[in-house]
């Protein structure tokens, strides 16, 4: 391969990591070309502890209130946080991006497995930050071994993800063990028409020798990656050794570490499975329980389809006894790829390749939710979502309310170019994606931008009508929603729409303890868990550290040793976090600090949303979200559904269906209401969902200028009583 | 009669925790099964006999994600 010209160069000492951290990020302007090492101070560790709350912090110092995703000092921040790149407990190679995203216009975290996040820590930096635009491709490069940062001229044709990702390793490595000291930052074609590109993030797999890809999905952060015409950042450092994090206590690492290990070993063939078939262990679960998202979430359920997807038929997919951890340690090894696969479709048509996944979210998502039950066309689908760089559960799910769209005459085949876009239709649905990937026409260019734009420019172009569209498109705060059906839990309603970022399900999931086993029956119950749980969550985006170790296994004694509401959290595994975060940091942190840790971050993202929409960060939730909107989703469950009316005092015979979906809709919309003061009272917000300025102080959390945000958009009436 | 989360189940002599799950279509594998409020395990789901009248808890542990 030819060589890449340098169009800038700067050199550096890597600073070595002290406790988890090396209190350095680095600034990067692609734009004017210009590079800066930064000090990280006592006050950001203190307050913003590492990883998505570095990221916050410093994106709040680089935008304007009104910045939009495409400006030039819109960033993206990358940050593992103190705990990210041990390799003693399983889970720890996460990197958190924060960006404002052009779905939302606000604020948006996503994360990734993948080498990124431990690698740029080991070669100096807890944090990262791209700004500017440049106006050449280009390729960072972060050479951690050398001490050098270098903007390249991308001599790279292909710029989609497996290819370029391929061919970076390939570059940068000076042998085949080499390429494992390296991982690339990719987005795709796909990420310059979309609205919901992703940011890929490899690690090389030396067993399958083939790079393997892991994403930070959601929220659009590949399409400001191509605004900026960044067609990957590389990094390379390759002297790694089993403290790069210089722990205060490795013993009790490593203690903590053997514990969990042994019980991934002897129960998660009994439990979840994950080892064997990851999150897609949920398929026929989620079906039992009217969870799975079928055709654009109108049911819950396909019993007649559901043996095509079930969990068993993907095991076999999937190639076994390979250990697939998307970082060094990782046990649990639930980053499953099917091998050698033959693409049917496409640009790739013919090649045989290794595919990433599926997860359950893309079984869902680009299976179930549009109507299709085949393995095949759903690992096909996943291939070329990550390929082109586009996220796959808002892409399945804008699709699945297209696919509703046309089946409703809200737009016809000339609208669609002659596609048939009906649910199942896998050949026409199949090409809208290849379209949308290359934005050959201006139907495929508006798909591309997700729900929020399509109910717009439907209506616009093609005369579709709105209130139907804002009734049936599942999104929240302008991101399409995850691939649970959450209907009939109020909690969870809670879990999607009352979020931070929009509804994704790395806050809350709920839906099992309210909806099942009834363990929330109150507003304020429920309100608790959902200030309990996601700031529980938060406290990983902050560290860098993966969910699934937390509750996809428990220690074998969990529920006996716990009453029913505490074995939920697996008080065992939140002691191991405790132990492994005082063991690197050397701190003497207790179980109740990891919450109010969280609180800090979850709060000042909260606020940050609020100043970039201006005082009007709202909380929707679509109809569709709350229960039926249409006939044959409420005969799908006529008894269930005649049975809730019931409960709340209203007769069902005698009603025509329509009649029995608006008495409803009514009632849970008052719900929905209720849920929303009580959520905001807990979390110590107002009426319009901004922090107080009490809950600031409380929080230490009261610097000058989030202070003046919440004064500004703040009003007396506004306070809940 | 008995209750499972809260709701009203009608019972038989005999009746076990298995039974219990498999009348409420409980499929998932992460379930915590409390019988008056004491725990059973999961070996013991299909010998344990719930007694008429018990409050059975059937816990879902939340996972995948
Ligand atoms: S549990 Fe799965 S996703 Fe999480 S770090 Fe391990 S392999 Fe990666």
């Amino acid at each position: 391969m030819d060589k890449m010209k340098v169009l800038a160069e700067w050199s550096y000492t890597p600073t070595k990591i002290d406790k988890g951290y090396t209190r350095k990020t680095l600034y990067v302007n692609v734009g004017e070309p210009r590079m800066e090492i930064r000090d990280v101070t006592q006050d950001m560790i203190d307050k913003f502890t590492g990883g998505r709350g570095f990221d916050l912090k410093l994106l709040w110092d680089a935008v304007k209130d009104t910045t939009k995703w495409n400006d030039p000092e819109n960033e993206i921040v990358l940050s593992g946080g103190p705990l990210c790149g041990i390799t003693q407990y399983p889970g720890t190679g996460k990197c958190y991006a924060a960006f404002i995203s052009p779905l939302s216009g606000q604020t948006y975290d996503s994360n990734s497995g993948g080498y990124w996040g431990p690698l740029t820590k080991f070669s100096g930096f807890d944090a990262i930050e791209i700004q500017g635009k440049s106006e050449k491709e280009i390729i960072i490069f972060i050479n951690g071994d050398d001490g050098k940062i270098q903007i390249l001229e991308s001599n790279q044709p292909d710029i989609n993800a497996y290819t370029i990702t391929e061919n970076l390793h390939e570059y940068f490595a000076t042998s085949e063990a080499d390429k494992r000291s390296i991982s690339v930052v990719s987005a795709g074609k796909g990420a310059e028409t979309s609205y919901f590109g992703c940011m890929n993030m490899s690690f090389y797999d030396p067993r399958r020798k083939v790079t393997r890809l892991k994403q930070a999905g959601r929220g659009g952060g590949g399409s400001i990656m191509r605004d900026k015409k960044i067609a990957a950042m590389v990094v390379k450092y390759s002297k790694m050794t089993g403290n790069e994090n210089n722990v205060v206590d490795l013993d009790t690492l490593q203690k903590v570490g053997v514990k969990l290990h042994k019980e991934i070993h002897d129960l998660d063939d009994s439990q979840c499975k994950m080892r064997k078939i990851g999150t897609a262990h949920l398929n026929e679960i989620m079906d039992e329980y009217h969870l799975l998202p079928v055709n654009n979430y109108k049911f819950g359920q396909n019993s007649a389809e559901i043996a095509k997807i079930h969990s068993s038929e993907y095991e076999k997919l999937f190639t076994q006894g390979l250990p697939d951890g998307c970082w060094y340690g990782c046990s649990m090894a639930c980053a499953k790829a099917v091998d050698g696969f033959t693409i049917q479709t496409g640009p790739c048509k013919g090649e045989k390749v290794t595919v990433d996944g599926p997860e359950y979210e893309t079984v869902a998502s680009l299976g179930s939710n549009v109507g299709v039950f085949d393995p095949l066309w759903t690992i096909e689908a996943n291939f070329y979502a990550d390929h082109y760089g586009v996220d796959t559960i808002s892409l399945g799910t804008t699709l699945a309310f297209v696919c509703e769209c046309f089946e409703l005459g809200l737009i016809n085949k000339t609208d669609t170019n002659d596609l048939e876009l009906r649910f199942g239709n896998k050949k026409d649905i199949m090409e809208l994606i290849h379209r949308m990937a290359v934005g050959t026409d201006e139907f495929a260019a508006i798909v591309a931008k997700g729900i929020r734009y399509i109910k717009k420019a439907f209506a616009e172009k093609y005369n579709s009508d709105a209130k139907t569209m804002e009734a049936i498109g599942m999104e929240g705060q302008g991101v399409e929603t995850s691939e649970y059906v959450p209907k009939e839990s109020i909690a969870q309603w809670g879990g999607y729409y009352l979020t931070l970022k929009g509804p994704q399900h790395d806050e809350a999931w709920l839906i099992f303890m309210d909806m099942v086993n009834k363990q929330l029956p109150t507003y304020e119950d429920k309100a608790e868990a959902l200030h309990y749980f996601p700031n529980f969550r938060t406290w990983f985006s902050l560290v860098g550290l993966c969910k699934l170790p937390w509750n996809d296994v428990e220690p074998a004694n969990n529920r006996i040793v716990n009453p029913p509401k505490e074995a939920a959290k697996v008080p065992e595994h939140v002691q191991n976090y405790v132990d492994i975060f005082n063991a690197v940091t050397g701190k003497a942190i207790k179980k109740e600090d990891l919450v109010t840790m969280s609180e800090k971050v979850y709060n000042f993202q909260r606020v940050f949303q609020v100043r970039m929409k201006q005082g009007n960060a709202f909380h929707n939730i679509p109809l569709r979200a709350l229960g039926p909107v249409f006939a044959d989703e409420w005969d799908a469950r006529k008894d269930y559904y005649d049975g809730k009316l019931k409960e709340i005092g209203v007769e069902p015979a005698g009603l025509s269906t329509e009649a029995k979906i608006q008495k409803l809709q009514e009632y849970r919309l008052g719900m929905w209401e209720g849920l929303k003061t009580a959520v905001y009272k807990r979390r110590g917000w107002n009426k319009k969902g901004i922090p107080t300025v009490e809950t600031l102080k409380r929080l230490g959390i009261d610097y000058p200028e989030v202070v003046a945000v919440v004064e500004k958009y703040s009003k007396p009436e506004d306070v809940i009583a | 009669m008995i209750t499972v989360n809260g709701d009203p189940l009608d019972w038989h002599p005999g009746m076990t925790v298995q039974d219990v799950l498999d009348a409420k279509s409980y499929t998932f594998r992460m379930i915590g099964v409390w019988v008056n409020d004491k725990p059973v395990p999961k070996g013991e789901f299909g010998t344990f006999v719930i007694p008429d009248s018990a409050v059975v808890q059937a816990i879902h542990m939340v996972s995948g994600g």
